[in-house]
Parts: structure tokens; sequence; C-alpha cells
């Protein structure tokens, strides 16, 4: 689950992660507002669930409490394409008013769990504001990395070799190992997938800022994590996705016009790559698990089927415990209640696939079954072509 | 046959759950020796007539004699019956259980730093081995064949697809191992391919990785410097959207490394056999194996 920016401070400040001063806002008034008790000198940010977002836009700096009015008027109620949001974009409906901070110089400070240790790891480099990716790619050198042992938390020797590599000394090399502690906690203690702090910021008058923060709580850890589930702002994600996730299967909304229904995460990706491999475009990633029932499956060929993009539906399931004929049922189901006017191409092996098969002949024209999965591919991608 | 073999004798952590039962009765039809279960509460009972069972794995270890554990105990106990199954003595850990927080994981894997047991899994279908007549997991038994063609795969369904064309073939399969989709697996594919070139009962592997992590870079590696049996590879994912997870909890491109493109090129640089399309699969190691 990712949060946003303004609700990743909070947590940090109650690690003793400091911010610049700043206020949420909904309203052009309310930016108004906020900014005349910020001091009048402000950076407006909006508040969406995408990084890239200077690029696009949706950071501005501004002088007074009128401009930040007029800037708020501009920016609320839009969508802010970035190049992380999606081609339709992301809504804007907060912005995050931020007294503005004279900074001395940008630093970039992460922790997040490494799967190739299978520790937490804590990477930082003197070099912030910048793609942390490319960097690493660019100048290895300048990036530090700590394993962190989870039976003893960071060392403080590891912090302070940390800091050193960040060039910090005296009152800010204190105030950095308290931060890489701080987000060490936090990333424990809230199951966060990744604290990340880009930039965290020098300021001339000599204190430690995180200037942007970046917060995703691990989903397989919600359950214990109540008052954060609390911070998920659903406008954030796309309605059909929404959908998904309360039907209990994995839905990617993408751009292409082949809706594709497969079981299991694996043959789902596969199944996508057969059909771009061919020329043709997948409308979705959709998984609707190991242990899917009819209803689950109905749900799930009726949120493909919202997708006005899609102009046919492929369905590509192996039968294990899943039963094929299932599937079957489904997929009639759904032809009787909703007479969707795309066609179907549906290809079954495994569990029962010979009753799924008897089911399905019995079905309307549109339905196509073909057993073979590079050929159903290929019905597909040219039925989508047609 | 790795992993396991005509020894192996299996309890089944949270046995009396609904799909534990269900895929218990599959293991057994299978030919697996399900020797005990383990549901704590419910020590003393016993499951289907035919499985005692017992409230902690180290009583039915001792009872009984197993070595290795399968467990289907809901995610939030998961690590607490890892842990109890290497606590108890177990030799091989199997663990089906899907979404465990990640930072769990962490802790188990620290606590089983320097143990000798192994985990396979979370989140996988399991181990099969056709010719021992043994499975751990929630594979359909009878698409598979016995036969030398090893299979390890991150994914569950995708590994069917492979093991139907393979069978399909009439290419067996010498053990199939699901490693699962999580970012943590307790057993990874270098773990598995250096099993599989130390193996005699296998002749060639076939290795289905997905966009998300390191692990198929280390395979890569670990197949240029010490394998001298054949590999063919897949990696799921060459159409996935950057930053977006999907469906694995391992299965999102976090940068350029992560990539489809970028593991295969490693894969074939590296002397592996990569194919394309997953329909390509099975003729590819029967090409080979001509």
């Amino acid at each position: 689950m990712k949060l946003h920016e303004y609700q990743a401070k909070e947590l940090l400040a109650t690690y003793g992660v400091a911010s610049p001063p700043g206020i949420v806002v909904d309203s052009p008034e309310a930016a108004r507002a906020a900014a005349q008790t910020l001091g009048g000198s402000v950076v407006l940010k909006a508040q969406v669930h995408a990084g890239g977002r200077g690029k696009a836009g949706g950071v501005v700096a501004v002088e007074g409490p009128a401009a930040a009015e007029d800037v708020a008027h501009k920016l609320l109620g839009t969508r802010l394409i970035t190049a992380q949001s999606g081609d339709s974009g992301l809504p804007v409906l907060k912005l995050l008013v931020e007294e503005r901070t004279p900074i001395k110089y940008e630093l970039y400070l992460a922790v997040l769990v490494d799967p190739s240790t299978r520790r937490p790891v804590c990477v930082a480099s003197a070099r912030g504001g910048v793609a942390i990716e490319e960097l690493a790619a660019s100048h290895p050198e300048e990036i530090a990395t700590i394993i962190i042992d989870p039976l003893t938390g960071v060392l403080g020797y590891q912090a302070r070799s940390l800091t050193a590599h960040l060039g910090l000394v005296g009152k800010l090399a204190s105030s950095a190992v308290e931060t890489v502690r701080g987000c060490y906690r936090l990333l424990m203690e809230k199951d966060c997938s990744m604290v990340e702090m880009n930039p965290l910021v020098v300021t001339k008058d000599g204190r430690l800022l995180a200037l942007d923060a970046k917060v995703s709580i691990d989903d397989n850890a919600l359950y214990r994590q109540r008052e954060i589930t609390a911070f998920e702002d659903k406008t954030q994600i796309d309605p059909l996705e929404r959908e998904a996730e309360e039907l209990g299967v994995s839905y990617v909304k993408m751009n292409g016009n082949i809706g594709c229904l497969v079981n299991g995460a694996g043959l789902a990706m596969a199944t996508m790559d057969l059909v771009s491999s061919m020329g043709g475009e997948p409308a979705n990633f959709l998984d609707v698990g190991g242990g899917a029932d009819e209803a689950t499956i109905v749900g799930a060929l009726r949120l493909l089927l919202k997708d006005p993009n899609v102009r046919v539906a492929w369905v590509n399931i192996f039968g294990g415990i899943l039963r094929c004929d299932t599937v079957a049922r489904a997929v009639m189901q759904v032809h009787e209640r909703l007479r969707p006017s795309i066609p179907f191409v549906v290809r079954m092996q495994g569990t029962n696939a010979d009753e799924a098969a008897r089911i399905l002949n019995t079905g309307p024209m549109r339905v196509m079954l073909e057993a073979d999965l590079a050929r159903a591919a290929r019905l597909a991608v040219a039925t989508a072509m047609h | 046959m790795i992993l396991v073999d005509e020894n192996t004798s299996v309890i089944v952590q949270g046995i009396t759950g609904r799909e534990a039962s269900f895929h218990s009765r599959r293991c057994i039809e299978y030919g697996t020796r399900i020797v005990a279960g383990v549901t704590p509460g419910k020590g003393g009972t016993t499951w289907e007539d035919s499985v005692p069972v017992f409230n902690s794995v180290e009583r039915a270890r001792r009872e009984t004699g197993a070595n290795t554990s399968l467990i289907f105990v809901p995610a939030p106990y998961a690590t607490d019956a890892i842990i109890e199954a290497a606590d108890a003595g177990i030799s091989l850990v199997v663990c089906i259980t899907e979404f465990i927080p990640a930072r769990d994981e962490v802790l188990w894997h620290r606590y089983l730093e320097g143990k000798t047991v192994r985990v396979v899994g979370p989140n996988c279908p399991g181990i099969i081995s056709p010719p021992a007549g043994c499975k751990i997991g929630i594979m359909p038994g009878s698409i598979h064949k016995p036969g030398r063609v090893g299979v390890v795969s991150r994914s569950g369904t995708l590994t069917y697809e492979v093991v139907a064309q393979l069978s399909a073939l009439k290419i067996g399969q010498s053990t199939c191992v699901g490693i699962g989709g999580d970012p943590l697996p307790g057993t990874d594919f270098v773990d598995v391919l250096r099993l599989f070139e130390a193996d005699e009962a296998t002749d060639a592997v076939v290795m289905v990785g997905e966009i998300g992590g390191s692990m198929e870079q280390a395979a890569a590696d670990h197949i240029r410097s010490e394998m001298s049996k054949p590999v063919v590879a897949f990696i799921a994912g060459a159409s996935a959207p950057p930053g977006r997870r999907m469906g694995h909890a391992g299965a999102i491109v976090s940068g350029a490394s992560s990539t489809a493109e970028s593991k295969k090129a490693l894969l074939r640089e590296a002397g592996a056999t990569v194919v394309d399309s997953p329909a390509d699969i099975g003729s590819a190691i029967a090409s080979i194996l001509a």
C-alpha cells in the first residue's frame, strides 16, 4: 500500500525524523491560509501516488498567500500525469503546503528489505535528488550500504560509517545517526516495504530535513497495521483495480485490447508475454488465484469486460485445484447474464478440461475453444485485430 | 531425484484445515508417506481415521521419526510453524502458505542462519518427484511422468503448464521444485541448480523465472561457472509494466536489472537455452535431449 508524502512525513515525525513545517489542504482558500501561517514563501506539492511530480508540474514554489491560492486553484481537481502515473494520470485532491527551505545540499537515504541478503539494508548517497537506480549504475562508489541484523538493529558503528560517507560531522552527523535508526525502526515496526527520503537535505542553517519522503506498506502485513490502513487513499487506485481488490483477485490495468483471465501469477504474466510476442497488446494482468470459485470468476470476467478497450477476452486456465469445468460454467453464466458483445477465446488444460469443453461446446458461437497454448494466443491476437 | 526419496516421511502442519486435508489426501494417493499431522489442541485425535494428530512438531517427530514437514497454516502463524519445525529437528520444510509479511520472513531467515534445515517456499506449490512416487505440495500429480528432467520454478500454474508440455512429449521429470513467488524464498534457483547438477537421476533442467529481484542473475552466474547439464530457461513478465506488482509479492520490475529482458540476456550469455515463448519450453528440452 502506498502512502502520500504528507502521511509518510507524519509517520517519520513520530520516529524522530523531521521535515519542513507543512499543512495539508484540499481547497484554494485553505492553501492561502496555510501559506499565511507558514510565512508566505512556500512550496505546493500535489499529493498523488506517483513519483516524478516535479517534472510534471505538481510541485510549485510560490511567494505569498495570493499566489498560493492561485496555484492551488489550478492544481486541485486536475489529474497529474507523471512518468510513473500511467497515461490517465492521478487525481490531485490534496496539496501539501510546505515552508520553503534554503538548502545547502541534498542527500539520499532509504531503508528497505534486500532480497539478496535477506536482511533490511540502509542505502545512502551524498548525491540526493537523483534517480538512485541510475546513480547505482553510473557511480556505484557513491552509494554506501549497511546490512542490518534484525537481532541487533542498526549498530552505532554502522550508522557512523554511513554518516561519514555522507560527509556529515558534528551535530549533523548525530542527527543523521538518529535518522537512520528512526527509519529502520519505522520499517520494522510498521511493516514498511520501503522508507525513502530523496532528497534528505541539509539546510543552510544546519538542520537535517526530509524534503521528500516515500513510504509504502507491505500488503501482506496490513492485517496487523490497522491504524495505517486508515491512510489508504482509494482515489489513487484505478477503479477497476479497486474492484478487483474487493473481489480478491489480482488485476493490473494495461493499455491494450486483449483482456486476459488466467489462474496463477506466473501463467498470467506468461500469457501476456505470449500475446505481446505475437504483436497483440494485453488489456490487463488478471490472476484469479488457485482457489477461485465460480462466483469469483464471474466477477472477474465482469470486471474484465468493463474495460471499454477490450475487444476479445482470452481465458487461459491450467486446471489444478481450480477445475476447468468451474471456469466453463462461469463463462456460460456471464454469457447468459451479460450477453457480452465481444468474442471469447478459451484455452483450458488440466483438471476436468474435457467436461469444460463439453459445457462450452453447447455455448454460443462467440466462445472459441482452443486447447493448444500458442494457437489459442494467435487466435486471440487475430480476433483483437479483426 | 533431489530433496525427497523413498525414505521421505512427512508431517503436515495444520492438517485438520480444509485445504490441508484436501491436499494431504491427494499427496497420500500419489504415494507420499504422510505419517503425522500437527494441530495444536487436537493432539490425540486421528485425521481421516488414518493419520495421528499431535499438538507439537517435536512430539510428532519423536513418535513417528518423520524428516519432512509440509506447512499449510495461515500467514500470521506460518513463521512460528517454520521455526517450530526447524527446532524439532525436521530437515526439510515445505511451506505452501501465501501472504507471509516480509518482516516475518526476514526474522525466520535470520533464525535459521547456520542451521542445516532447508525451507522450500513459502508461497509455493511444493516438491514432486515422480520416480520416488513422492508429492509434497499442491500440484496436480496426474500431469507428471517419471523421467530425467529437473524443473525449478518461481511459479505454480506456469510450472504445471511446463510439466504438461514435457509429459505430452513423453519427457518425464526427476524432481520438480516450486521455490515460490515471494521475494525472500527459503531455497533459491542456485540451491536447486546445484542439487540437480549433482543428481545422477537428472540429465537436464528447466528453469522458470520471472521479473523482480536478482535470483535469476545469480542463477546465470552459477550456470556459467558450475553447471555442465543443459538448462532451458523461461522468464515470465517481459510485457509487465515497471513498478507494478504482478500477483506475486516478488514480481515487480524495480530497475533495469530486474526486467525479463536483462535476465534473459544474462542467462543466454551464461549458456542456457532461453525461450521467449512459454509454449516452446517443452520442445526446447526435446531438441536438447534428442
